[in-house]
């Protein structure tokens, strides 16, 4: 334990029965021991099992990184607890609706951009375009960032999941 | 859900009402006594009780008692706890109480009824979302929706607050699931899908925790009530090691009792309210061994002053425990006896040999602490002499010593149950209840209940102040209907002791509500209720009244008038460090310790 108070942001998932309140469980263990949640995602993964995925993007002092954990994998229903950040290479991904309204130039240079950034787009309107994007969260911001100026109406965005690289599972 | 396969039963079975599977359930899960208190959507229950004689039921008079009688019943014999409650206010009442188990880990199954499930979230007649409202104040909860989960979820609640660190959990019941037919499923011998807590120490750690305390040159003992919630065995694992080792030991509040008191490696209780030779041993110490503590804010004081110098082993059962509040060297995730068995076989196997004259030096050291005498008080005997409150303590210690009786000790919240843990001796684990983590005023006396419940010729008193006890006052009726032979030791100074003194000795002076006015007349509150009343104002009247208190097989209540001015030292000011502690009334101006920092700190 080093007693450093630097903040650190990591991905963690966590393996959890599929019932209900296992969600409450969790969110209220962050809000009511005070830690961030900068972005948290669940679906179910294993239907015969009964088992949801939660990926858990939070940050903290190292000791707070690792009270979480401790304080996840202690509730009842949940399985497994990884902290995907300090276990090794993973992927993150997340899927964001981006809708940009505009007409003549903006709306050009949107396309453009969504373009590059590899964006698709899922509604157009004569003055509207809804782009899908699915990126890294950075690819993301920066996309909506340029979008601003460009009529930027509305996001909409799932929060990461994340994996780990390599053949091993959760 | 599908649980681990637990047999399926036979088509032939006859299928029971919910509340008979329930109960059918509580009796394999051992259960001899259930604390209560009827009402709408528990009636089904309540039937199901009426007709069996297997499990007792004792009605107590509001349901924040019935879960410190749970409590009680729990902490004095190593068993869950059971609680029926019926629900909307009966829950919500019940929550003070399993808040109190949940930071004092202690096990407790509550079972609480709720609306048909048809009308739960319509906003009915005593409806609250109680697995809601519970959710951060249990160590888990369910809420039943079909009948095949009734007898499953009864297993698995039992399994669940009594392993690991053991908590209270609680199982909301809708009426409907009561009523209708259900199968029963006797409990499953698979581990549980999820919820596996790891009890055996990691043998490496064990090894490394021998070598630093065999090098240590200062080594001390930190045992909680971990070591007591880990079994009689565990105490004796930790007796052995603290002998053998010729190491001292403190011990947390809730740990008390889970080293002999009269042993002299005992320093006595640390923290807040601590002698001068723990606090200081374990300021000054160079290895510290803390096993079945939490490092709570009452026991370290300023966390960046707290032990500053030492190297630290952490034994617990909950890995969130470890590193939460001080950083340690060593982490270990264990059951505590598991553990101390462990560390006890390694160090008999392990041949270095300890610095012995090191040690005898530090012992040199801690008894020129211990001869500070800081408990000293004074107590005058002359015309008009008022009784000190350790004075009543110290004579109740030797008079229930010396009736023979097994005896057991609940407290209420405050400044008397400081004095309790400071002058009460325990020498064996289990029989001492109080509320340590939550500070509930009021657990005392429901307490004592569930203790004398399930040691009905045991010596059990509750050590009370006169504000705390009126917190659940309305106990004495369970005790005159069980005839419970409890008896309620009062020490009143007519104020909230503790707040009293923090606000003399933080905020000028300034007694801003703390004085209780309009008390009861305790002798008559006892005579009203069948109880014996008692009352001693002169310290010539204290032996009196205790021998009495002892004798007299009913409910007693003992008023002992106290000297009101009287404070709770030594004391370490909140945000102040262990080598900062005020020792008497000539500490009082605290003038330096206390930053604004600290005035934040409860």
């Amino acid at each position: 334990m080093s007693g450093t108070s630097a903040i650190e942001k990591h991905t963690i998932a966590v393996l959890v029965d599929n019932e209900p309140g296992v969600l409450a469980r969790v969110i209220g263990l962050f809000s009511g021991r005070g830690y961030n949640i900068e972005s948290l995602t669940v679906a179910e993964v294993d239907a015969r099992e009964a088992l949801s995925r939660i990926t858990v993007v939070t940050s903290g002092t190292r000791m707070i990184i690792e009270q979480i954990k401790a304080q996840l994998d202690r509730l009842v229903p949940v399985h497994k607890v990884r902290d995907l950040t300090d276990e090794g290479p993973y992927v993150s991904r997340e899927l964001a609706l981006i809708k940009v309204a505009g007409t003549g130039e903006h709306r050009v240079e949107s396309l453009r951009i969504a373009d590059v950034f590899r964006a698709r787009v899922v509604d157009s309107t004569n003055e509207s375009f809804t782009f899908e994007m699915t990126g890294s969260s950075d690819k993301l911001d920066a996309f909506i960032r340029l979008m601003e100026p460009l009529g930027l109406v509305d996001v909409c965005r799932t929060g990461a999941v994340a994996i780990a690289r390599g053949a091993g599972g959760l | 859900m599908s649980a681990p396969a637990p047999a399926a039963p036979s088509a032939t079975e006859a299928l029971q009402p919910g509340a008979e599977v329930l109960l059918r359930a509580l009796k394999d899960q051992g259960v001899d006594v259930i604390f209560g208190y009827p009402g709408g959507a528990v009636l089904p229950i309540y039937d199901a009780i009426f007709r069996q004689n297997a499990i007792r039921h004792i009605l107590v008079r509001h349901e924040q008692a019935a879960v410190h009688a749970a409590e009680g019943y729990a902490r004095s014999t190593g068993r869950v706890g059971v609680v029926l409650v019926t629900s909307g206010p009966g829950a919500t009442n019940a929550v003070t109480g399993l808040v109190d188990a949940l930071m004092d880990s202690i096990p407790v199954v509550c079972l609480t009824g709720q609306v048909p499930t048809h009308l739960i979230g319509n906003d009915a007649f005593q409806e609250a979302d109680t697995t809601g409202i519970t959710r951060p104040a249990t160590k888990h909860n369910y809420l039943v929706k079909r009948p095949q989960d009734v007898a499953r979820t009864v297993h698995e609640a039992f399994y669940v607050a009594r392993s690991g660190r053991p908590g209270p959990v609680l199982i909301d019941l809708p009426k409907d699931i009561l009523i209708g037919p259900a199968p029963y499923t006797p409990p499953s011998e698979a581990p549980h899908r999820s919820y596996r807590p790891q009890r055996d120490p990691d043998p490496a750690s064990i090894a490394r925790a021998v070598a630093m305390l065999k090098g240590a040159r200062r080594p001390i003992v930190y045992a909680g009530g971990g070591v007591i919630n880990a079994g009689p065995e565990a105490a004796a694992a930790l007796a052995d090691f603290v002998r053998h080792a010729g190491i001292p030991i403190t011990n947390t509040l809730m740990g008390l009792g889970s080293f002999p008191a009269s042993d002299p490696h005992f320093l006595g209780m640390l923290g807040m309210h601590g002698t001068v030779e723990a606090n200081l041993a374990m300021h000054d110490c160079d290895v510290m061994l803390a096993v079945g503590a939490r490092f709570d804010d009452r026991v370290t004081g300023r966390l960046d002053a707290f032990s500053p110098g030492s190297r630290k082993i952490h034994i617990d059962i909950d890995p969130s425990s470890l590193n939460k509040n001080v950083p340690v060297e060593l982490a270990m995730v264990a059951d505590a006896g598991r553990a101390l068995a462990a560390l006890n076989a390694a160090w008999r196997a392990d041949e270095t040999k300890q610095d012995r004259s090191a040690l005898a030096a530090w012992w040199e050291k801690i008894e020129a602490w211990r001869a500070t005498k800081c408990l000293a008080y004074n107590q005058a005997h002359g015309a008009g002499a008022l009784i000190k409150p350790q004075y009543a303590i110290e004579r109740l210690r030797e008079l229930t010593a010396a009736s023979g009786r097994d005896c057991f000790i609940t407290t209420e919240v405050g400044q008397h149950q400081m004095w309790a843990a400071q002058f009460l001796h325990f020498d064996r684990p289990n029989h001492w209840m109080t509320s340590g983590g939550l500070g509930t005023m009021g657990y005392g006396l429901p307490a004592a209940m569930g203790v004398q419940i399930a040691h009905p010729d045991a010596l059990v008193i509750d050590v009370a102040g006169e504000a705390s006890i009126l917190m659940n006052i309305q106990e004495l009726g369970t005790l005159a209907q069980y005839r419970l032979p409890v008896k309620v030791f009062i020490l009143n100074n007519e104020y909230m002791g503790m707040v009293r003194q923090w606000q003399e000795l933080l905020h000028g002076g300034r007694y801003s509500e703390s004085y209780t006015a309009s008390l009861p007349d305790f002798v008559k509150l006892a005579e009203a209720f069948g109880a014996v009343g008692l009352r001693a104002s002169r310290p010539d009247e204290v032996d009196r009244v205790i021998k009495e208190m002892i004798d007299v097989d009913k409910p007693v209540i003992v008023d002992v008038v106290v000297d009101q001015t009287e404070n709770c030292f030594p004391m370490i000011p909140s945000g102040a460090a262990h080598n900062e502690m005020l020792l008497g009334p000539q500490d009082k101006q605290v003038e330096g310790p206390v930053s604004e920092e600290g005035m934040v700190l409860v």
